[in-house]
């Protein structure tokens, strides 16, 4: 809301000595908070003059372009008091006009000096001047034309235009709503300051009679109170006063015409929305009703809007002329033929109005006061100043007849304990106080022990409720009197398992080189299509929103991957062709119940609501999910680097394990997006928590990143769940190591897995451990065949292993290893 | 070698010879001290201090002189040997220093060679800076509270004061899921944690919740469709404003130094009554010569967010009695304090996964 200080000024008396800055500083710990102050003079200095045009001669140029040369009166401003020739290349201007003349020696705002100059064959002494060059907005289609009664020739042109105005902007809370005007904001100011305010709404208004225009309201529950008084004889030409155009200017609206502008200005200085019907247009009584559903009308914004049954009409005998409290209709708009004016100033429920807006995502000055509570006594105040302004400036009559539909709602009584504000707030607030300051927003209190009733100001609605009315004491007091106490809270028990967990993952993953990213959840049918995901994937089961950002994207991810390989992609893309990537969020897995209930909220919800609430919200775990493309380590003077592979992939989610204490299996297995040939199930027992291994060639194209990229994604919720909360202490021996060594060959088919395993068992419980070293394929051991050497390590807990003892186990597990897997040694 | 001398006649032995055994000692002497490696130092004890040296040799001759003669014999024959064998330790150690000394020259490298042969790793500065706030008041005893990231409308806006018909939900530009009768939403805030846990658990409540949020925001230098939020949420008896200020002064203290406070500024939020806006003095010019700090933008303040005492109505809805309890809430945008507190200029390094971003952070912030 921009409200000039000068307008502020008429409803109270600001002593001299308060600073524009006391001002707002006050006003903003009083909840209104400063936005901008903007003084267009500052950017300008002088002089700045109005003149009047006495020549105007066209001249067409070579380059197209026709310009003006004018000579212009500036009376004595120029020292010479000869007219000023000036040369000007806008159109919207005769011989006669006031305009603003800049004169040799003022610079304008972006310190663009003002100066006598050749051009088109003249000297330009100075320049006509455009809203925008003069920094009062973005009209550049043409210069100022100053009303005729604005000034005479030579005048300072900043008074005139209001420059010496400043304006100041308030962003207001949606709780305010009386703030949305000057008679709201000079309110606070009187308040603020401890000054008297001059109520611009108080005004005495004639009493209602059945001589006005006719108005029906079929629907008092949207429309408490509907006010129409009439005038007749305007002059549609009449135009808006330059003070008034000034203004609405400054407060952010554009002038249009004089009837509509003092609609506004009316909207503007007392908060009430209010509506000029052109009563010649008007079909018999206006009536107040709901719509019939399918009924259409078009909107002041030049749109066809088809109504539903919940929208609030007005309408006449021809059918709806606005939605209420929301927009006007065009056919009874104000025209330049305009002469008989109905003046319209109603109360309409703030949800009637919000719902219409939203439905018809249609959004007025005037929806926006009413949705947020307008003061439901203004109608006739309002009506009444809006007839004065049209007899004033429009030499219209204002008619006979006063139409007054309804009554205001009773005035709210909201009951609080004398301590309240004091128990809420901290601050050592006693009755007196609250009592004062209760009365200075405007309430009527009584005490009754320790007991205050306060019968709530219409202009506030928004007070409902014992503590709005806390707020308003303490806001007064003063928001900067809240001592600083830190609450004792009890014994606290750190983060839950799951939390250090889950921390306990990204410090291991960061410490194995990969850097944690964070990727939006939107992803698209495209998506599914890129991974290679088949028909009947689960992961193509996705919930979808309503309003995407981006309709390509309307999908919540079911796997993390897309995001991921986007954000690898985009690290190849700026050279960052090493990158090793982990994202650790939530997938969104629809269950099919997705069917919230909306609950009552005047108690807790019941144990069934509260589960139908959980069962509604879909199932939302924990994900991990790896992206490793580039070098694992590069080349350098050490040597050849390594890329990342496969089995990095593999192995960094086996870290994971071994981090968190889970045994994980891996077997391979074939699932999209991997590669048919290099994909690892991830799997605790017999439970399945990921995969793992090289992306499939034809995913890696349709994403962009390098061949050979390799990922992996777990369920990370169903790994915690299997991490070991207790680490047992180890035991181990201090007797000698025994070391054996075996190769032996298997098809090339068998898991080296399955090998390992049979080892391990065949070897019984002296080994210590068992591992890989090497695998060989070729001539010596013939095709389909592989070698695969292990070290294994004997150690017993209690005592030296005698001689042979290793040997002897180490044979058993050679032999199971040949039972299990045909395996031969070397 | 003589035979055993058996008739114990005094036989003259040679080697055994007083002159003979000190030339053989000070043979042995002068090759040790010119050995002039290891190498040669091997040899000169095989020669001279090995089975076949002409003392070992001589010494097995011992038994052939008669047994009058032997001691001195011996006592000859052990004192050579004890000398050289002296004389081989410490040479032993002089020429093993030598080896040392140019073995450690010769094995000099450049240390500034490269060294990185695998990149570092690093977590998400929001994940650390999450934590490092929720540390702030896990220190105080208080726990972190999470919840799902799609949430049900009533948890997300009517259980907080946000009716269907209420204007603050058109302030929130929320994501709505399919179908529209499904009543489901992206959490536009952390709030509906706060419900959960007030649903879910007895007073005293001490809770942060920080966690992700959604708003239908393009994405620019300043917005994301995506981005973090930390509430705070207490409810006990007898919680007061100066419980809000004392706990949001810690928590600034905390993260931005001493003499780092708020300020609270009437404000208006469904869920909260009274409310404020708070702001935390400047960091960087603490309020002084503001007028060019380019972190606050001459203000002196930087805006953190929004508390409040918790609207009664809020906790009738979570099943907690007014009458009886009372709370403090607040929430503020991590993303943007990091923003201040890192200088990081475009949001849209948050969430793009650049490593070069993370990797500037590292594992804790």
């Amino acid at each position: 809301m921009k409200a000039p200080l000068s307008w502020i000024r008429e409803y109270v008396d600001l002593p001299a000595d308060v600073t524009l800055d006391a001002l707002t500083d006050r006003l903003t710990m009083l909840g209104l908070k400063l936005e901008a102050i903007t003084n267009p003079a500052d950017a300008i200095t002088g002089p700045l003059v109005v003149g009047r045009v006495l020549s105007l001669e066209k001249e067409p140029q070579k380059n197209g372009k026709t310009i003006n040369w004018c000579t212009v009166d500036v009376a004595a401003a120029n020292g010479t008091g000869e007219p000023q020739g000036i040369v000007c290349g806008a159109h919207n201007f005769v011989e006669g006009d006031l305009v603003v003349v800049c004169l040799p020696g003022a610079v304008l705002p972006g310190n663009f000096e003002i100066s006598a100059r050749k051009t088109y064959g003249h000297l330009s002494a100075g320049m006509i001047c455009s809203a925008a060059e003069l920094g009062l907005g973005t009209d550049h289609e043409g210069i100022i034309v100053l009303p005729a009664d604005a000034g005479a020739p030579g005048d300072d042109a900043f008074d005139v235009l209001g420059m010496e105005d400043p304006v100041i902007e308030f962003e207001i809370n949606p709780d305010r709503a009386y703030a949305l005007s000057l008679r709201g904001i000079a309110r606070e100011a009187a308040l603020g300051l401890g000054l008297p305010f001059a109520d611009p709404a108080d005004r005495k208004t004639p009493a209602a009679d059945d001589r006005g225009h006719p108005v029906v309201v079929d629907d008092a529950a949207g429309c408490p109170v509907f006010v129409a008084r009439t005038v007749s004889g305007f002059d549609p030409t009449a135009p808006t006063p330059a003070w008034m155009a000034t203004r609405l200017e400054q407060a952010g609206m554009r002038p249009i015409s004089l009837g509509v502008d003092i609609s506004n200005y009316v909207m503007l200085e007392l908060g009430q929305p209010n509506h000029c019907y052109d009563k010649a247009k008007l079909a018999g009584p206006i009536r107040v009703r709901r719509a019939a559903a399918g009924e259409k009308i078009a909107t002041l914004d030049g749109v066809i809007r088809t109504l539903s049954e919940s929208d609030l009409l007005i309408a006449d005998d021809d059918g709806p002329i606005g939605i209420a409290g929301v927009m006007g209709g065009e056919t009874t708009e104000l025209s330049d033929t305009s002469t008989g004016i109905v003046v319209e100033a109603a109360h309409f429920d703030p949800v009637t109005v919000f719902r219409a807006g939203k439905r018809h995502r249609l959004h007025s000055e005037a929806s926006k006061r009413f949705e947020r509570g307008v003061d439901p006594l203004l109608p006739q105040a309002a009506a009444d100043r809006v007839v004065e302004l049209l007899v004033e400036h429009g030499g219209a009559t204002a008619d006979l007849g006063v139409t007054v539909v309804g009554t205001p709602p009773a005035p709210v009584s909201i009951t609080i304990a004398a301590g309240l504000p004091a128990r809420v707030s901290g601050i050592d607030i006693g009755t007196d106080t609250t009592v004062e300051h209760l009365r200075a927003v405007g309430c009527g209190v009584s005490v009754e022990g320790d007991t205050l009733t306060a019968v709530v100001p219409s202009w506030r609605p928004d007070l409902t409720d014992p503590y709005d009315l806390v707020e308003e004491v303490v806001r007064i007091v003063g928001y900067d009197q809240v001592p600083s106490v830190l609450p004792q809270a009890p014994a606290g028990r750190g983060r839950t398992d799951e939390q250090k967990l889950r921390r306990r993952v990204g410090l291991a993953l960061a410490g194995a080189g990969l850097v944690e990213t964070i990727s939006y959840p939107f992803v698209g049918e495209d998506d599914w299509a890129r991974l290679g995901l088949p028909a009947d994937d689960d992961r193509r089961t996705a919930l979808r929103v309503v309003n995407p950002l981006n309709n390509e994207e309307p999908l919540l991810a079911t796997t993390l991957l897309p995001g991921l390989l986007k954000a690898l992609a985009r690290n190849v893309g700026r050279g960052n062709v090493d990158a090793a990537l982990f994202e650790t969020s939530l997938v969104f897995v629809p269950t099919g119940d997705e069917q919230a209930p909306i609950l009552g909220v005047d108690r807790r919800p019941t144990d069934e609501e509260w589960a139908s609430i959980d069962k509604a919200v879909p199932s939302q775990p924990w994900h991990l999910a790896i992206a490793l493309t580039g070098h694992a380590e590069v080349a350098g003077w050490w040597g050849e680097g390594r890329s990342a592979s496969w089995s990095d992939a593999i192995g960094t989610i086996r870290t994971l394990g071994a981090e968190l204490g889970v045994d994980v299996d891996v077997v391979a297995t074939t699932r999209a997006p991997w590669h048919p040939g290099r994909c690892a199930e991830i799997r605790v027992g017999e439970r399945v928590l990921g995969h793992a291994g090289e992306l499939h060639p034809r995913v890696c194209k349709a994403y962009g990143v390098a061949p050979r990229t390799a990922v992996a994604e777990v369920d990370l919720d169903a790994l915690l769940e299997h991490a070991t909360s207790i680490v047992t202490g180890p035991q181990f021996s201090s007797y000698p190591v025994a070391k054996e060594d075996v190769a032996l060959v298997v098809d090339a088919s068998v898991p080296a897995a399955a090998v390992e395993a049979a080892l391990r068992e065949g070897a019984g419980e002296l080994l210590e451990s068992i591992r890989l070293f090497d695998v060989y394929t070729g001539d010596q051991i013939g095709d389909g065949r592989k070698s695969l050497a292990y070290a294994l390590r004997f150690r017993a807990a209690d005592r030296t292993l005698k001689e042979g003892e290793a040997a002897a186990a180490r044979d058993a597990a050679v032999t199971l290893a040949a039972v299990r897997t045909g395996a031969v040694q070397r | 070698m003589s035979g055993p001398n058996t008739d114990y006649d005094p036989v003259e032995v040679t080697p055994l010879k007083a002159a003979e055994v000190e030339r053989m000692r000070d043979d042995a002497l002068g090759a040790i001290a010119a050995a002039s490696d290891l190498d040669e130092l091997k040899k000169v004890r095989l020669d001279h201090a090995g089975d076949r040296s002409p003392l070992a040799l001589a010494n097995r001759e011992i038994g052939a002189l008669p047994p009058q003669a032997r001691k001195d014999a011996g006592a000859r024959v052990g004192q050579a040997r004890g000398a050289i064998n002296q004389a081989l330790a410490a040479r032993t150690v002089v020429l093993e220093e030598e080896h040392e000394s140019r073995m450690l020259v010769e094995e000099a490298v450049d240390v500034t060679l490269p060294t990185g042969r695998r990149a570092r790793g690093a977590r998400h500065p929001i994940t650390t800076f999450s934590e490092r706030l929720a540390d702030v008041f896990l220190a105080m005893g208080w726990e972190v509270a999470e919840g799902p990231w799609v949430e049900a409308e009533w948890l997300n806006f009517d259980a907080l004061n946000m009716g269907a018909d209420h204007p603050a939900r058109t302030m929130q530009d929320t994501f709505w899921l399919e179908p529209a009768e499904a009543a489901l939403v992206l959490r536009t805030h952390t709030s509906p944690v706060q419900a959960r846990t007030m649903l879910t658990q007895e007073p005293p409540i001490y809770v942060v919740c920080p966690g992700r949020v959604y708003r239908t925001d393009e994405v620019d230098a300043t917005h994301s469709p995506v981005f973090h939020q930390i509430e705070g949420l207490v409810v006990d008896k007898g919680i007061t404003m100066a419980h809000l200020k004392g706990t949001l002064d810690h928590m600034t203290t905390a993260l931005f130094g001493e003499g780092i406070t708020t300020r609270f500024r009437p404000s208006y939020f469904p869920f909260t009554e009274p409310s404020a806006e708070m702001d935390m003095v400047c960091f960087v010019c603490r309020g002084v010569d503001a007028d060019v700090c380019r972190t606050c933008r001459g203000e002196g303040w930087i805006e953190l967010g929004g508390c409040g005492v918790v609207n009664p109505r809020v906790l009738t809805a979570c099943g907690i009695d007014p009458e009886v309890y009372s709370g403090i809430a607040f929430g503020f945008g991590i993303d943007r304090m990091l923003m201040f507190r890192h200088n990081v200029s475009d949001l849209r390094d948050v969430f793009e996964g650049d490593v070069r971003f993370a990797s500037a952070f590292g594992t804790e912030i």
